[in-house]
């Protein structure tokens, strides 16, 4: 029986990897900004476009860059969260328009319970979206009052997420 | 880390089978694109930087669609990625500009190629000191069948082997 103990731990070893590796979600890659100055940008804003939005107006702020599109499917799930958020009036919410004609980014605001942002930036070719390393929308950058990116949000953002990751370090960030 | 291990771990293999589909793909194409004859439309620019292009996209992931290289995908991640790179080249970066520039916004994850740091050691390491593991096992085992084929028996351990033997001649074939 013994010279099957060897083996059979190699298995149990094996399986064990397995079980853990099938439970990550690839694509949550860990971003390599998190901890680094928010990548500077000015665009037009999304609402008026002789205006332009930069990361510097928000200095001494802690807000949440919040990337999204019309034709982005999931946007829809977590668009009434962002709604909700707004209203509880707790953290400043900045769009990244990303690769999306202006007409269709508002008419898709109108069409889904209005406009969570304070500003959104018009990223038409997403040269900006490259920066802040986005490869799927949405995304949600948490950023602390020096313009340091505390914080990345991959996917929808969720009731869940906001309670027990993204309002707490946000909380603390104003404090500190 | 051991997601890095993971997703990194298949990364040659990824390679070479996406090189076999490719040389598979390609004996299939000869016959279409004899018949086609310029019916794809090709890449305008300079070919110098185009076969930059692509020799730098081969080494970039595209991570919207995770298994593939940024010169396989035509998403439109990988477009905006090789729009990016000719954006570089033609601005007159090196090679090492472009793919730290891509390191910087998406991590090493984005690299077809790990590079070795502290994180990595287990991936690169790992194979060699399986292979040393096995070697010391194979010899552990070697030198104990070696040492148990030398001995020699004494006369009265040859005259109780007999006795035995004699003992089971009438039982055995």
């Amino acid at each position: 029986m013994r010279r099957f103990l060897l083996p059979l731990a190699i298995f149990i070893v094996l399986a064990g990897f397995l079980a853990v590796g099938l439970r990550l979600n690839p694509r949550e890659v860990p971003s390599p900004l998190i901890g680094k100055a928010v990548p500077a940008f000015r665009l037009a804003q999304l609402h008026a476009g002789d205006k332009f939005i930069s990361p510097e107006d928000m200095r001494g702020k802690v807000w949440l860059l919040n990337v999204w599109a019309s034709w982005c499917v999931s946007c829809k799930q977590e668009h009434p969260v962002l709604i909700d958020l707004n209203k509880q009036n707790r953290i400043a919410i900045v769009g990244l328009n990303y690769k999306d004609e202006r007409g269709a980014a508002i008419s898709w605001l109108n069409q889904h319970g209005g406009d969570p942002y304070l500003v959104s930036a018009v990223d038409a070719d997403g040269r900006v979206g490259i920066d802040f390393g986005v490869y799927g929308v949405p995304e949600t950058f948490l950023i602390d009052k020096n313009g340091t990116i505390r914080y990345k949000h991959i996917g929808p953002v969720t009731v869940e997420a906001l309670k027990t990751k993204i309002l707490p370090l946000a909380e603390e960030l104003a404090r500190g | 880390m051991a997601r890095s291990i993971f997703l990194n771990g298949g990364q040659e293999s990824a390679l070479a089978v996406r090189r076999f589909f490719r040389l598979l793909l390609l004996v299939f194409a000869i016959p279409v694109a004899a018949a086609a004859d310029g019916g794809v439309a090709r890449p305008v620019g300079d070919p110098v930087v185009e076969a930059r292009v692509n020799r730098l996209a081969e080494e970039l992931r595209c991570l919207t669609c995770m298994g593939q290289s940024i010169a396989d995908s035509q998403s439109s991640f990988s477009s905006d990625m090789k729009r990016e790179i000719r954006a570089m080249i033609v601005a007159g970066k090196s090679d090492k500009e472009i793919i730290d520039f891509m390191v910087q916004r998406y991590g090493d994850f984005v690299l077809y190629r790990p590079p070795v740091k502290s994180t990595t050691w287990l991936l690169w390491g790992g194979p060699f000191v399986l292979l040393a593991l096995a070697l010391l096992f194979l010899a552990g085992k070697l030198r104990k069948r070696s040492a148990q084929v030398v001995t020699q028996l004494s006369e009265s351990e040859h005259r109780q082997a007999a006795g035995l033997l004699g003992k089971r001649e009438g039982e055995s074939p």
